[in-house]
């Protein structure tokens, strides 16, 4: 499937999630240097370095392509440091292949983690009355399962999903995430157990919103042809295509952390934006799908991001495995579930991760490139070929990653 | 409430109603090409295809219907100013009647996920968000205009 965008994946590393509360560089140093070992690569070998920022661990986050450079050791690498929320991992992975393709280096290391405060997730601190992110808690008390159970309720009012079907996803990505070494959460769920857990946003429980974790994930990419020489003839895994759209206008569906949408009764030129234009997260996906010539039907299995349970049944119908309001059918079916047709959040997902934000995009690669070579023990999807990633940040960052074997 | 000093949680996004009209978000039309847009816009327009730079201040229709809901069970953290005791309230995105924004907020005290459906209609009401040194800060809310004409919580004419 490698073509003339495609990059290889020479190496991938990660750190453990969970929650310590130590350096981030720390964490990011580990994943950097497994992700070296894996390539079989020295740290002098990388010509660009390419960090996902962390807004929440003071000047050293929002450089962290430079912090992890000088905690590797000064070498005159290229950097770059970059920050589009959730899908800052997949934006630093951009940069890297952006670099590559242009034939400006052959060799990049990528690298995202994250030290997290507890509970929910707070705005960055300070009275910011021009900052939407600042005002929604202010003037609202909207957290971000706010955002996931307005999804997750609108789905039961019109596709008839039920509390049922949500605990399902958690139970699902529970028992994928068992055997996964990485994963900060491995114990099996049942639905009862979920339903029995607190309601935090109504339809949502605690069991079925994403912890957020501590945690690091990093990948060294090249270009085919220095992966050739370099591995010798032996079976790669490409990175395809990389989607970091943004939204078209009018946005009608309401997303953190926005107070309200454009207008769906939007009037311009050229005729406007046709009814059935794809939602933003439908949109994603997409971007990716057609840069890489291949369509839902290609994948193997997919790593998308279940902020909530029932934000991964959105995910299904938004990187069309199925049509709008079907999601539940496919996930009753088991298709998306290990051994079924399309094995979605094989890692576990963040529901056995919590959410590191900078390395989270990074880690859904590793997965996939895991699962590609065939070696995701205890959670392999027989004979993968294709995965993809997907994932939505803050503020309009698309954030989609298309791999092959 | 009474007798206490009310001001807006925001300056320019509401009125408050103190005036005797009914409150209501204070959105944006573009002179250009028509683009509703709350909060008001006042440099760009939202419209990439727009080059438009004047933008008239409009109030926005003050009944919508819900596009989803939720509660907040638990206290959200600051800059939200919990009441103390904590007590839950729902929330509501609302898609206004006329724009067909979907505007989000807090539905009045009292109401629960219970009594929220997709698609039932909601009017806008100014209530306190929170009191400090004897200041009520308003917000606006969502009202399920089931609930009948009562007196609107907050807005006493």
């Amino acid at each position: 499937m490698a073509g003339d965008k495609s990059v290889a994946v020479l190496g991938a590393g990660m750190h453990e999630w969970g929650k310590w509360g130590r350096p981030f560089v720390e964490y990011g140093l580990a994943a950097a240097r497994e992700a070296l070992a894996d390539a079989g690569l020295r740290w002098r070998d990388i010509e660009f370095v390419s960090g996902a920022d962390t807004i929440r661990n003071g000047y050293p986050g929002f450089v962290a392509g430079a912090t992890f450079a000088q905690a590797l050791g000064w070498t005159g690498a290229r950097v770059s440091s970059v920050y589009a929320a959730c899908a800052s991992g997949a934006a630093a992975i951009a940069n890297a292949r952006a670099q590559i393709l242009a034939g400006l280096c052959d060799v990049a290391l990528v690298v995202g983690a994250d030290t997290t405060p507890k509970g929910f997730f707070a705005p960055v601190g300070g009275e910011r009355k021009d900052d939407p992110d600042w005002l929604r808690f202010h003037l609202m008390g909207a957290t971000n399962p706010t955002y996931f159970a307005l999804y997750a309720r609108r789905r039961m009012d019109r596709f008839g999903a039920t509390e049922e079907d949500f605990a399902q996803v958690k139970v699902k990505n529970a028992r994928h995430g068992l055997a996964n070494p990485y994963a900060r959460y491995r114990k099996e769920v049942t639905v009862d157990e979920v339903l029995a857990s607190p309601m935090v946003a109504d339809p949502l429980r605690l069991l079925e919103i994403c912890a957020t974790s501590d945690g690091a994930a990093a990948l060294v990419l090249s270009s085919l042809e220095f992966a050739r020489r370099h591995a010798g003839g032996a079976p790669l895994v490409t990175i395809d295509a990389v989607s970091t759209v943004t939204p078209t206008f009018p946005n009608t569906v309401i997303e953190m952390p926005n107070f309200a949408t454009d207008s769906a009764a939007a009037r311009h030129g050229d005729g406007g934006a046709e009814a059935s234009a794809p939602t933003f997260r439908a949109s994603i996906a997409a971007a990716a799908y057609a840069e890489a010539g291949i369509g839902p039907e290609d994948l193997s299995l997919a790593e998308v991001y279940d902020l909530s349970s029932a934000l991964e049944l959105d995910w299904y119908e938004d990187i069309g495995l199925c049509g709008e309001g079907e999601a539940e059918k496919l996930l009753r079916d088991r298709a998306t579930t290990l051994g079924g047709r399309v094995p979605v959040n094989p890692s576990g997902g963040l529901s056995c991760f919590g959410e590191a934000i900078p390395a989270q995009a990074i880690a859904q690669v590793c997965e996939c490139v895991w699962q590609l070579r065939g070696t995701a023990s205890g959670r392999q999807v027989d004979g993968a070929t294709v995965a993809l990633t997907a994932n939505q940040g803050l503020f309009g960052h698309g954030s989609s990653v298309l791999l092959s074997r | 409430m009474t007798g206490a000093h009310r001001v807006p949680a925001v300056e320019g996004w509401f009125t408050t109603g103190e005036d005797g009209t009914p409150p209501a978000l204070l959105g944006s039309r573009c002179t250009g090409c028509g683009t509703y847009a709350f909060p008001a816009e006042r440099a760009v327009c939202r419209n990439p295809d727009c080059d438009a730079t004047e933008f008239e201040a409009v109030e926005l229709s003050r009944r919508g219907r819900i596009w989803s809901y939720t509660d907040a069970r638990y206290q959200p953290p600051p800059p939200y100013v919990a009441s103390d005791p904590y007590v839950p309230f729902c929330l509501a995105a609302v898609e206004l009647a006329a724009e067909k924004l979907v505007v989000m907020g807090q539905v009045v005290g009292g109401v629960t996920v219970d009594e929220l459906h997709v698609g039932d209609e909601v009017e806008l009401v100014v209530d306190t968000l929170y009191s400090e040194d004897g200041c009520d800060h308003l917000v606006w809310k969502w009202r399920p205009v089931s609930l009948g004409a009562a007196v609107t919580p907050g807005w006493e004419g």
